[in-house]
C-alpha cells in the first residue's frame, strides 16, 4: 500500500510504485480533472502540483511522491475560485477545454514564481502545455489579467 | 468535419449532381433509406419521458422537476454544446442555469439541414433560382434520409432558425396550457425566466405546467422574435461550458465511470484496416493488474484494473500483422500520387471557362508544383469509450459526430441489430475530424461483446491514437498559368489527391462512386475574374485511407491555389491585395478582402526583413481573408501578427466566434509549419506530439479578428479560417525573403523561430 495526500485527504492505494500519479488519480481515486494527453510530458494536460510546484503527473511515479502534498484543481482554493480560474472565465479561454486544467495548474505555479510576467516569460513557461484548439492568445491575456488581480491583493 | 469534422467541424459532402431540376445523390440513397423514418420523424424524446413530463419537439423536454434542452450536434470544442441550447433558451425565455444540457441520441428527427447548401452542386456565392432550387431539393433529400451528423461547419446554419423555433413552440404551448388552466386569454400572458407571467405579476414555473402542456397539441403557429429583442444570441455571453471546464467539473467521455467497470487498452495493426495474424501474450498475462488478453479482428486488447496497467501490458504483447494494402514506404505514396495525373484517375473537371490552351500560350507562363502531406488529427483527448453488453443489447458512451453510424458500426461488430445499441454521446476533448471515424467504436464493441455483463472502459494510448488515425489527404498540385499586360490571363488548376470524403462514406457503409466533392473545394470556387480557367481533380488509388481533417479539401487546395495566385500576381507585377480585390467577382467577398486590408493598414512591401502575405478562401460558404506578417530573423521566420476578416452573415456567438477564428489560424499555421505523417513499413512514424507538434505558445502570433454580416445566409466558422492561413504565411515568407515555399511542412524549406 502506498499512502498519498491529495488536496489534504489521505488515501491508501494498492498499486505498483512505478504507476504514474496521473493514473492513480484518475482510475484509483476517481479524480479525473488531471487529463491524459500524451503520457510522455509533451502536452501538460496532466499537470498537478506536488509540494506546491507544477508537475507532469504522467511522469511522476507514485512511489516517489508518497508523503508529499499533492494538489489538483479541486484543491486549488477553498470555496472561491483562484484568480487564475476567474481570469480564465472572464476571458473565456477554453474551447474543448481538455488541456485547460493543466494550463491553469501550470499558470498558477508560474505566477507564484513570477508574479509579473512578460509575454516572453509566459511563452517560455507555457509552451510546454499544448492546446490543440489554439487558445494561446487568450491564455496569454488571462495570465496577464490574473497577475494584475493577484498584485492588487 | 475533423477538423476536428469537423466534421464537424469537418466537411461532409455527398456526391451530388443536378438532374432535371432535382438532385440525385450517388449511391447514398439506397443505404440511407435504412435509417430513414417516415417524415416527419417521430419525436425521439417521447419514449423516455417520465410521468407528467412533456417533449414539445426533439429539443425541449420539461418534467415536474427540471427542464432539459437537447443538443443534437456533438460538441468537439467548437462551443455548440452551448450555442444550440442558447438558441432554444432565447425564445423559450430561459436563463443560463435553469436547464440541463443533454446530447441527442441517434434519430432521423435530428437530420442536419445545414448540409443543404454544401451538398448542392453550386458555388456558395451563386444565389440563382437554379441554385436555390437545388438547395431546396437537397434539403428534402436530407429530410428523407435523416442523416444526423456534426460536420462541415454546419451547426449554426442548421440550427439558427430551427432551434429558436423549437423554443418558441415550447413557449407558446406552455402559455396555452397556462391559459387553459387559469381561464385567461393567451394574449394576456407573458413569459420570463422559466415562468409564465400573469397580468397581475403572478408566475407559474414552466415545470409546474409540464403535465398540462403534455395534454395539448404543441402550438406550432409561432413567429420568431426580431433580433433587436434578443437577450443572448448575437451578444457577448459566457459560453455555458466555460465554468465547468475551468473548475475541472466537466466530465469528458474519458472521465466517465460505471460501477464494476474494468479498464482496457489495445494494440492494433498499424497497417490500417488489416487483421492480426498471430500474437504471443505470455509476457503480458502475468503483469500487474492484468485480468485477461482478448483477440480482436485487428489486434489485441488487455483488460486490467487500471488503464495504465492495460497500456503497459498491451505494449508487451508481441503481434504479427497482416501487411498493408497500400505502399509500405512513404516515397512510394508520393510516386503513386504523382502518377495519378492521368485520364483514368480523373475525378472530375469541375469548372472550365474560356479557352485554357490558348490562354496558356498568351504572355508569360508560370508553372509550379505544390505538395501537402498526410496529417494526424490528434485531439488532446485520445480515442476512448465505455460499453456494456447485456441480454438486452449494448450501451455505448463516447463522444462522436455521427451517432447513427456509431449505432450501426457498434451493432455490426457485436452481432447486434442497430436498434439494440443505445448511444450516449459525450463532451469531447476536440476532434478536428477524428471523431467521425470509428477505430475506437469497432474495437470497443468487440471487447464489450467478449466481456458481456461487465462495463469496459477503453482508452487508446496516445501512440495507438496516432497509429490508428485515418489521416488528412495527401495532395499534389500541378498548376499552370499565364500573365500578360499586368493581368492574369489563364489558370489551369490540376490536383491529385487521396479522397477523404469518399473514404469516410465507405467506412460508414455508404460507398459512393461519384467524384470526391471535397477535392473541388479550393480549386473550383475561385472567385477571381480569370478569363481562361480550368479546375480538375484526380483521385489516387491504393494509398493510405484518408478522411476529413478540419477544413478537408480546402486545407490542401486552399494553400496550393492561393499561393499560386500569388505567384501569378507577382509575375504580373501587381500588389497581392489590390490585385485580389480588383479581380474578385463577388461584391461581398471583395468587402472581406478590403476589410482585412483596412485592419492591417496594408500599404505594399514593408522592407527590413518584414513581409506580409494575403490569402482568401471560401469554404463551407464562408469567405475568409487573412493577412500574415512575418519577420525574417537570424533565428528564422517569426510570425508576428495575423489579421482575419470573415463574413458569416450573422455572428451568433461573438466571443466564441473570435476564439474559433483564432484557433483556426493556430491550427492552419502550426500544421503548415512543422507537421507531417510519413509511412515506413506500413505504419506512420509519428506517434506522439514531439513528432507532430503544430503550434505552441511561443510561436503564436497576435491574431486580430473581424466578423462581417453581409452574407444573406448564416454561415459556420469552425473550419473556414483554416485554409487561407498556410497560403498567407507562405506568401508572407515570399514577401520577406523572396523564397517561395511550395511544400508542407514549411520547416523542410526554411527555419522558424
Amino acid at each position: 500500500m502506498i499512502e498519498l495526500t491529495v488536496n489534504g485527504t489521505k488515501y491508501q492505494v494498492d498499486v505498483v510504485p512505478q504507476m504514474p500519479l496521473l493514473w492513480v488519480l484518475r482510475d484509483e481515486l476517481g479524480i479525473t480533472s488531471a487529463k491524459y494527453g500524451c503520457g510522455i510530458a509533451q502536452c501538460g494536460a496532466c499537470t498537478v502540483h506536488v509540494d506546491g510546484r507544477a508537475v507532469r503527473s504522467c511522469q511522476a511515479p507514485v512511489g516517489a511522491i508518497s508523503g508529499k502534498p499533492i494538489t489538483t484543481i479541486e484543491g486549488l482554493s477553498n470555496g472561491d475560485l483562484h484568480p487564475v480560474q476567474k481570469a480564465w472565465i472572464e476571458h473565456q479561454v477554453p474551447q474543448c477545454g481538455y488541456c485547460q486544467i493543466g494550463q491553469i495548474m501550470q499558470a498558477v505555479s508560474f505566477l507564484e514564481l513570477k508574479p509579473d510576467p512578460t509575454d516572453e516569460d509566459i511563452d517560455l513557461v507555457m509552451s510546454g502545455n499544448l492546446c490543440r484548439c489554439g487558445t494561446y492568445a487568450r491564455i496569454r491575456t488571462a495570465i496577464h489579467a490574473a497577475a494584475a488581480k493577484m498584485a492588487e491583493r | 468535419m475533423g477538423a476536428l469534422p469537423d466534421i464537424s467541424r469537418r466537411a461532409f459532402l455527398i456526391g451530388s449532381t443536378a438532374v432535371a431540376g432535382g438532385v440525385a445523390f450517388g449511391s447514398f440513397v439506397a443505404q440511407a433509406e435504412q435509417v430513414a423514418a417516415p417524415a416527419p420523424a417521430a419525436n425521439p424524446l417521447a419514449a423516455g419521458l417520465g410521468p407528467n413530463a412533456v417533449a414539445f419537439n426533439p429539443w425541449v423536454e420539461i418534467g415536474p422537476d427540471k427542464i432539459t434542452l437537447i443538443a443534437q450536434h456533438a460538441d468537439i470544442g467548437q462551443g455548440v454544446g452551448s450555442i444550440q441550447v442558447v438558441l432554444i433558451a432565447e425564445e423559450l425565455d430561459l436563463d443560463p442555469g435553469q436547464f440541463e444540457i443533454r446530447f441527442a441520441g441517434p434519430s432521423p428527427a435530428y437530420f442536419n439541414t445545414g448540409f443543404a447548401d454544401e451538398f448542392a452542386p453550386f458555388l456558395a456565392a451563386d444565389h440563382s433560382e437554379a441554385a436555390e432550387a437545388a438547395r431546396a431539393a437537397t434539403l428534402e433529400y436530407l429530410r428523407k434520409t435523416g442523416l444526423q451528423m456534426t460536420g462541415g461547419s454546419s451547426t449554426i446554419p442548421d440550427t439558427y432558425e430551427k432551434l429558436r423555433m423549437a423554443g418558441a413552440v415550447a413557449r407558446e404551448t406552455l402559455k396555452a396550457a397556462a391559459a387553459e388552466r387559469i381561464g385567461m386569454p393567451v394574449a394576456d400572458l407573458r413569459t420570463g425566466s422559466g415562468q409564465v407571467i400573469l397580468p397581475d405579476g403572478t408566475t407559474i414555473p414552466y415545470v409546474h405546467l409540464a403535465a398540462d402542456a403534455a395534454r395539448i397539441p404543441p402550438v406550432t403557429a409561432v413567429t420568431l422574435r426580431d433580433a433587436s429583442r434578443w437577450r443572448m444570441v448575437g451578444r457577448p455571453m459566457e459560453r455555458l461550458d466555460i465554468r465547468p471546464k475551468v473548475t475541472g467539473e466537466m466530465k469528458f467521455g474519458i472521465d466517465l465511470k460505471l460501477d464494476g467497470m474494468v479498464f482496457a487498452s489495445v494494440k492494433l495493426n498499424p497497417n490500417k484496416g488489416q487483421p492480426i495474424t498471430a500474437y504471443d501474450a505470455s509476457r503480458a498475462v502475468g503483469m500487474p493488474g492484468v485480468k485477461t488478453v482478448l483477440k480482436l479482428t485487428n489486434g489485441i486488447a488487455v483488460i486490467a484494473t487500471n488503464s495504465w496497467y492495460a497500456m503497459k501490458a498491451a505494449e508487451a504483447v508481441d503481434c504479427v500483422w497482416a501487411p498493408s494494402p497500400y505502399p509500405a514506404e512513404q516515397a512510394d505514396h508520393w510516386k503513386v500520387l504523382g502518377a495519378s495525373f492521368a485520364p483514368e484517375f480523373l475525378g472530375k473537371e469541375w469548372r472550365k471557362t474560356g479557352d485554357i490552351d490558348a490562354g496558356l500560350k498568351t504572355g508569360t507562363r508560370v508553372e509550379a508544383e505544390y505538395r501537402a502531406p498526410y496529417l494526424a488529427h490528434a485531439p488532446l483527448e485520445p480515442l476512448n469509450g465505455i460499453a456494456l453488453v447485456t441480454e438486452r443489447g449494448m450501451d455505448v458512451w463516447l463522444g462522436h459526430q455521427s451517432p447513427q453510424s456509431v449505432q450501426q458500426i457498434a451493432a455490426a461488430a457485436a452481432g447486434l441489430k442497430p436498434e439494440q445499441v443505445t448511444f450516449h454521446n459525450q463532451w469531447t476533448g476536440g476532434s478536428f475530424g477524428h471523431r467521425l471515424e470509428f477505430e475506437n467504436v469497432r474495437v470497443l464493441a468487440e471487447i464489450a461483446d467478449q466481456m458481456r455483463g461487465t462495463p469496459v472502459k477503453l482508452v487508446f494510448s496516445r501512440e495507438e491514437d496516432f497509429l490508428q488515425d485515418i489521416p488528412r489527404q495527401i495532395a499534389i498540385a500541378r498548376y499552370r498559368g499565364s500573365v500578360a499586360d499586368g493581368k492574369i490571363v489563364a489558370a489551369d488548376l490540376q490536383l491529385a489527391s487521396t479522397a477523404p470524403l469518399k473514404g469516410l462514406l465507405e467506412r460508414m457503409g455508404t460507398p459512393s462512386k461519384d467524384p470526391d466533392e471535397q477535392l473541388k473545394v479550393g480549386i473550383w470556387n475561385v472567385y477571381y475574374d480569370i478569363p481562361n480557367f480550368r479546375a480538375a481533380s484526380y483521385e489516387a488509388r491504393g494509398l493510405s485511407p484518408c478522411t476529413t481533417w478540419r477544413s478537408v479539401g480546402a486545407s490542401t487546395a486552399g494553400f496550393f491555389t492561393e499561393s499560386f495566385i500569388d505567384e501569378l500576381i507577382h509575375a504580373a507585377g501587381l500588389d497581392p491585395l489590390e490585385a485580389r480585390i480588383a479581380m474578385c467577382s463577388v461584391p461581398n467577398y471583395r468587402k472581406v478582402l478590403e476589410t482585412v486590408g483596412e485592419m492591417a493598414n496594408w500599404q505594399g512591401p514593408l522592407g527590413n526583413g518584414k513581409g506580409r502575405g494575403v490569402a482568401f478562401v471560401e469554404s463551407f460558404g464562408t469567405p475568409v481573408a487573412e493577412i500574415v506578417e512575418v519577420t525574417a530573423t537570424a533565428r528564422g521566420i517569426k510570425i508576428d501578427k495575423v489579421w482575419v476578416a470573415a463574413d458569416v452573415g450573422k455572428v451568433v456567438d461573438p466571443v466564441n466566434f473570435e476564439n474559433m477564428v483564432q484557433g483556426g489560424i493556430v491550427w492552419g499555421l502550426g500544421h503548415a509549419v512543422n507537421c507531417e505523417l510519413t509511412y515506413a513499413d506500413g505504419a506512420v512514424q509519428q506517434t506522439n506530439y514531439h513528432h507532430h507538434e503544430a503550434m505552441r505558445m511561443y510561436q503564436c502570433p497576435v491574431i486580430e479578428v473581424r466578423g462581417l454580416e453581409n452574407d444573406r445566409k448564416v454561415r459556420g466558422i469552425g473550419e473556414p479560417p483554416v485554409p487561407p492561413a498556410a497560403a498567407a504565411l507562405a506568401n508572407a515568407i515570399f514577401a520577406a525573403t523572396g523564397q517561395r515555399i511550395r511544400e508542407m511542412p514549411f520547416n523542410k524549406s526554411i527555419d522558424f523561430v
